[in-house]
């Protein structure tokens, strides 16, 4: 392996975890902050992306990221809605709104599961456009991202410090002292999702726009994909302030991609990724868990050879 | 200030588990009362106060609160003008945020999208300074490293930020150490005379429920039984409340931790 080979490895890696990082920070917000799993995270990417091709297919490259992000709020809208008002379980509120969106997606594209944008103008080949000649003429992929990730987290960072994102923290940190409080619980989950789901279409389609293509799987996965890459973003940076642990959140979603990169060129087979996304989430999650109960096993352990010694 | 009409409340009607927990239940509340109110287990104590604070929607009956009725409205919309702390010092704040954030949260003003400026700071930090527990100096720090007793002196200061027109208080130093206890209790005192609040109080403590206030309420069965205030108020033992009890139920008071704390 070359060093230029590497290199693009990398920068692949480095492309993918920027984008996909957009719905970590959702699920930062849905999942860290109002403490709701939010499950429809797979249909919403989806829907991102397939409203951001439809739109940009139609000949609005620009109008594809906003019409993307509105369709994310109005699928975020509806599952805080199922779940507030009508005392649908969280969970299943989602599980059920990702169930209806497949049947939604396929029909924004036009009853098929998959487009081609090879010949769309989208935002990326607007700025590949605007580059061409000059020393980033290649990087527009990355500049796209790194611009969409920058105001998300500068955005994040500002909205959880106001009276509102407060509520919202507040509402996931302790629902009891909010119910007697004079927020609203129902008005900050609607906010919190909407917001967050907006993010997750807007990878969505960033990513389908990136790569020219969707299809109605892209999104297969992604909840567990953000969530592994969230889970190790707090490794890195859990403590701290606001604008730190987001940072930390993409960062996470980065080193996530470039490992996986790296597993893929020791020939591990592409279709393992939700695999191990599944097994680090699964590690993350319980290693607290089991981490307390070590004490009580270790104790049952030496009982037992106590007892079998004499 | 607070006028409740022929409240009633059952759990679970209609099945085995059926409980009237209030029945038509009247009381008037003036403005600067601090009622205390005591009751045996089960008496409808919290209930009356989840009646007031709107956690649930009574059956029947109307609530006024300052000539407001408040009857129907969301639990969210009373607790602009109702303060309410619990037993549990957990309750009344958010552990994972720091004690700036939570203040802001109770000061509240300004649009959805304000942010904490430094004169809301400085405000905070006076208002904590004033709680003698060095607070103050720890703002950045999250709510969940302090001890019980600070949560609820904390959770105490930031329900008053802005006196609230009333103040349910549910045992809120039953559930601290005895030391602790007393300086809440001093403050809850100080505060609620410094603002003349008015305010509701359940106790546990028959000797504090009739040292502290102007008026004290007895509850059974989802009643008030006795309504004592004035001159016959402080002329009364606890020794005259425990019979007073057993004249008005026609029994024994059978609340465990009450007879205990004697």
């Amino acid at each position: 392996m070359d060093f230029n080979s590497i290199l693009s490895i990398g920068e692949n890696a480095l492309q993918l975890g920027l984008i996909s990082s957009l719905t970590v920070l959702a699920l930062f917000l849905s999942y860290t902050m109002l403490n709701v799993c939010d499950l429809s995270t797979d249909g919403c990417f989806t829907l991102g992306a397939t409203v951001g091709a439809v739109v940009a297919i139609a000949g609005h490259p620009g109008l594809s990221i906003v019409a993307a992000m509105a369709a994310g709020i109005v699928s975020g809208f509806v599952v805080a809605f199922l779940q507030t008002k009508m005392g649908i379980n969280s969970l299943l509120a989602g599980i059920i709104v990702n169930t209806g969106l497949y049947s939604v997606n396929i029909a924004v594209m036009g009853n098929s599961s998959l487009l081609n944008m090879n010949k769309t103008e989208t935002v990326f080949t607007l700025l590949k456009e605007k580059l061409k000649g000059t020393v980033l003429e290649k990087e527009y992929t990355l500049i796209i991202a790194l611009v969409a990730v920058a105001l998300v987290v500068v955005f994040l960072s500002f909205f959880l410090k106001t009276k509102l994102g407060l509520a919202i923290r507040a509402t996931g940190n302790n629902p009891d002292m909010v119910r007697s409080s004079s927020i609203n619980p129902v008005f900050t989950t609607i906010v919190g999702l909407c917001v967050a789901n907006s993010f997750t279409a807007l990878s969505g389609c960033l990513l389908a726009q990136s790569q020219k293509s969707v299809n109605i799987d892209i999104g297969t996965g992604m909840v567990t994909v953000a969530l592994a890459s969230l889970l190790i973003g707090g490794v890195f940076m859990g403590k701290g302030k606001i604008p730190v642990r987001a940072v930390g959140v993409v960062l996470g979603s980065i080193v996530f991609r470039i490992v996986y990169a790296i597993a893929l060129r020791f020939d591990m087979p592409a279709y393992m990724l939700k695999l191990i996304s599944s097994v680090i989430v699964i590690i993350a999650i319980s290693a607290p868990y089991i981490k307390s109960q070590l004490p009580a096993i270790k104790r049952r352990i030496s009982l037992a050879r106590g007892k079998g010694a004499a | 200030m607070l006028k409740m009409t022929g409240v009633s409340k059952t759990f679970n009607p209609g099945t085995v588990n059926a409980k009237t927990a209030l029945s038509d239940l009247s009381l008037h509340v003036n403005k600067g009362d601090f009622i205390t109110i005591i009751g045996a287990n089960g008496a409808g104590k919290s209930t009356l106060f989840n009646a007031i604070a709107g956690s649930f929607m009574t059956d029947s009956g109307n609530i006024i609160l300052d000539g407001k009725d408040i009857t129907l409205m969301p639990e969210h919309k009373r607790a602009k003008s109702i303060g309410r702390l619990f037993q549990d010092p957990m309750r009344g704040s958010a552990p994972g945020m720091s004690i700036e954030e939570n203040m802001a949260l109770a000061a509240g003003h300004g649009g959805w999208l304000s942010s904490v400026s430094r004169k809301d700071k400085e405000l905070f930090r006076e208002r904590l300074a004033l709680l003698e527990m060095g607070l103050e100096d720890r703002m950045k720090q999250p709510v969940g490293l302090l001890s019980g007793g600070q949560r609820q002196a904390l959770t105490l200061m930031m329900a008053t930020f802005h006196p609230p027109k009333l103040l349910l208080l549910d045992e809120h130093t039953a559930a601290l150490d005895p030391g602790t206890a007393e300086k809440v209790l001093e403050l809850t005192k100080t505060i609620v005379a410094e603002n003349k609040l008015t305010c509701l109080m359940i106790t546990h403590n028959m000797q504090s429920a009739l040292d502290l206030g102007n008026r004290t309420f007895m509850m059974n069965n989802g009643s008030i039984v006795y309504d004592v205030q004035g001159e016959e108020r402080n002329n009364l033992t606890v020794s005259d409340l425990l019979q007073k009890f057993k004249e008005s139920v026609g029994k024994e008071l059978d609340n465990d931790r009450m007879l205990l704390s004697e």
